[in-house]
């Protein structure tokens, strides 16, 4: 297993720099003990790549940091196994800096309890890329030991608001490297990742109205996909990217339509009459997830593309609303609005259950990462809203919070090809 | 002839509005309302019925007796008018309410006028047009229909509690509504352009009734 990884991040343009306070609480039921050794070359600092990965992997709930306790092996060959009573798995490596800019990055994974080595990889990268390789060399880790992909490398979008200002974001999945696609004096809302996660699609009203636009990552072009009179809103792409779903008002209430991804075919897909929304695609792209109070409380439905009657989902009290697919469509997350507050809730499409998550409050606009263990969410402190997390079982809660602003409608973004 | 009916139209409003929880006696509404005759009048246009957004531009002139047909029969949900079952008992009472929601709209009633514009106020999760903002809305529809070449945007709003998207939607249905209302009043469809903030522009952010009433809202804002 040795290799040499490039790692093309090119999009260091319009970065912002924010700085998070990370706040990690609970613990899963079966957590891996684990060591993050400070990779040798490491600047002194918390941004270095061990803390890095050590968060990442902490905040899955599935594993247990342990510390190292002064000892500090950076090859396979300083371990001395007798040394890590307790621990399963020991992360090392080294950093080093490139005549160029670049840097090149070595980690090693040791599986302490069999005594062997796991992995050695070699990566290359831009020096000022270091998170993204931590993040990157995290997710390899994370699939090691649990068998399923990391996410760590994915992105996340959302809306930061702040003083007037609404800006359209795209960062890590750890909240860390901010990079604004938009800035406007009007409201931004509901940004959707197109399934290569190379666009996105949202709504911005600096036309004075609800629009929806589609915008290219890489070169931050844009076009206005959908401007009919009312309110033109809740773009979600279909699996294969050809088509959105939207909300349009321009016959009356808000109704689902479906149009091609250029614009064009538009066709109407709801005709309730009632407010029919926030539309979300089954994996397999053959059903809708929406939201409707057409039963007279805002309740989440199911419609299948094809025709066929909608049929009712949530029936707990209060309202349930913006639900999205599990990545392996058997289970929704969605938010519960019950006794003034908001939580983040799964059901699950065989047992029907709702499995409430968390503990309430301001938890808004759920969606899962695309491994399906984790769940993003928009959530609130001090009167602010921030990014928060939580593991899909519920153990495992993450909240990220920014200095500055206040932040809506994130949405986690899918792999990336590489 | 045309003050008839305006009267005609205004009574049609009133009855529409029976249906919502009226919070304040109505019947001194200012302008016209001379008819003795307090019995509903036929065609009873629900306002809060699901109006087709008559799209602007094509009619030219068609005052208010053409346009008080319901352009839709799409069964309204409507309205849903404050139930127990969306409204959680923990949260604010519906008195309390209906208290906030008054407060707001005597607030802002100081500052409406046929030019400047005015807002009318909505109960939680309600897209109808209250009884109690009547007074705004004909002077405003008033203002329309004796100015032809004026215009209006009404500008739905809704507070935080729900999804900004459904939220949006719900704002948009206040917009309409609106909008309906101001026709039937006398106002032009065409002189009308509606559309939403949904929560994205309160007015007040206190996560507290008292913000809440001031956001659920549509502004009448004329001319640009």
């Amino acid at each position: 297993m040795r290799g040499v990884l490039w790692l093309c991040l090119t999009f260091a343009v319009w970065s912002v720099q924010a700085e998070l306070n990370i706040e990690i609480t609970g613990a899963g039921e079966h957590q891996t003990p684990i060591s993050v050794v400070r990779f040798a070359g490491e600047a002194p600092g918390d941004s270095g790549l061990a803390s890095v990965m050590a968060n990442d992997l902490m905040r899955t709930g599935l594993f247990k940091l342990v510390d190292p306790a002064g000892k500090a092996p950076h090859e396979p060959g300083e371990v001395k196994y007798a040394e890590w009573d307790g621990v399963e798995a020991v992360l090392m490596g080294s950093i080093k800096k490139l005549d160029g800019g670049n840097v090149l990055v070595k980690y090693s994974l040791l599986d302490l309890v069999r005594r062997t080595e796991l992995e050695t990889q070699v990566l290359m990268a831009q020096g000022d890329q270091t998170r993204a390789i931590a993040h990157r060399i995290a997710d390899m880790v994370y699939e090691r030991l649990t068998g399923s992909a990391g996410v760590f490398g994915t992105r996340i979008a959302y809306v930061s608001r702040d003083q007037g200002r609404f800006r359209l974001v795209v960062a890590d999945s750890d909240g860390y490297g901010e990079q604004s696609l938009l800035s406007s004096n009007e409201p931004i809302m509901s940004p959707a990742w197109s399934p290569d996660g190379k666009r996105l699609a949202y709504v911005s009203f600096e036309q004075r109205r609800a629009m929806v636009y589609v915008q290219t990552l890489s070169t931050r072009q844009r076009t206005l996909l959908a401007s009919f009179p009312g309110s033109n809103s809740a773009p979600a792409w279909s699996p294969d990217g050809n088509q959105l779903a939207l909300v349009l008002t321009h016959e009356g209430s808000s109704q689902l339509y479906l149009m091609k991804n250029d614009g064009s075919n538009l066709r109407r897909i709801s005709f309730s009459g009632t407010i029919d929304t926030e539309p979300n695609f089954s994996p397999d792209g053959k059903f809708l997830l929406f939201t409707s109070d057409r039963g007279g409380s805002v309740q989440i439905y199911r419609m299948a593309l094809d025709g066929g009657s909608a049929e009712r989902l949530t029936y707990d009290g209060g309202n349930n609303f913006s639900a999205r697919y599990s990545p392996d469509g058997k289970s929704f997350v969605f938010s519960h609005y019950e006794g003034g507050k908001f939580y983040v809730a799964t059901q699950d499409f065989s047992s029907k259950q709702m499995q409430i998550l968390t503990a309430g409050g301001w938890d808004k606009k759920p969606s899962f990462a695309p491994n399906g263990k984790l769940i993003l969410f928009g959530s609130e402190s001090q009167g602010r809203g921030i990014l928060a997390t939580i593991s899909s079982d519920g153990r495992v809660k993450q909240k990220m919070v920014a200095q500055s602003g206040d932040i809506r409608e994130p949405t986690w973004g899918p792999f990336q090809k590489q | 002839m045309k003050k008839l009916m305006i009267s005609l139209v205004l009574l049609n409003l009133l009855a529409a509005c029976g249906s919502n929880p009226p919070k304040a006696d109505v019947a001194d509404a200012k302008p016209a309302q001379a008819e003795p005759a307090t019995a509903a009048p036929v065609a009873v246009v629900p306002m809060a019925a699901q109006a087709t957004d008559t799209q602007a531009a094509t009619s030219s002139a068609a005052p208010a007796a053409a346009a008080s047909t319901p352009a839709q029969t799409d069964t309204a949900p409507a309205a849903t008018p404050e139930s127990a079952a969306v409204m959680p008992a923990t949260a604010t009472s519906a008195a309390q309410e209906a208290q906030f929601t008054d407060e707001a709209r005597a607030a802002s009633v100081t500052s409406d006028s046929a030019q400047g514009g005015g807002s009318v106020y909505f109960p939680f999760d309600v897209d109808a047009v209250q009884a109690e903002d009547m007074d705004t809305i004909l002077i405003q529809a008033k203002n329309l229909s004796s100015h032809a070449s004026l215009s209006v945007r009404v500008e739905g709003n809704a507070d935080e509690r729900g999804s900004s998207e459904y939220n949006l939607a719900l704002g948009q249905r206040r917009a309409n509504n609106t909008k309906r209302a101001l026709v039937l009043g006398g106002a032009r469809s065409d002189q009308i352009e509606t559309v939403s903030f949904g929560e994205e522009k309160p007015r007040a952010t206190g996560h507290d009734e008292a913000s809440w009433a001031q956001n659920r809202r549509a502004d009448i804002q004329v001319g640009e």
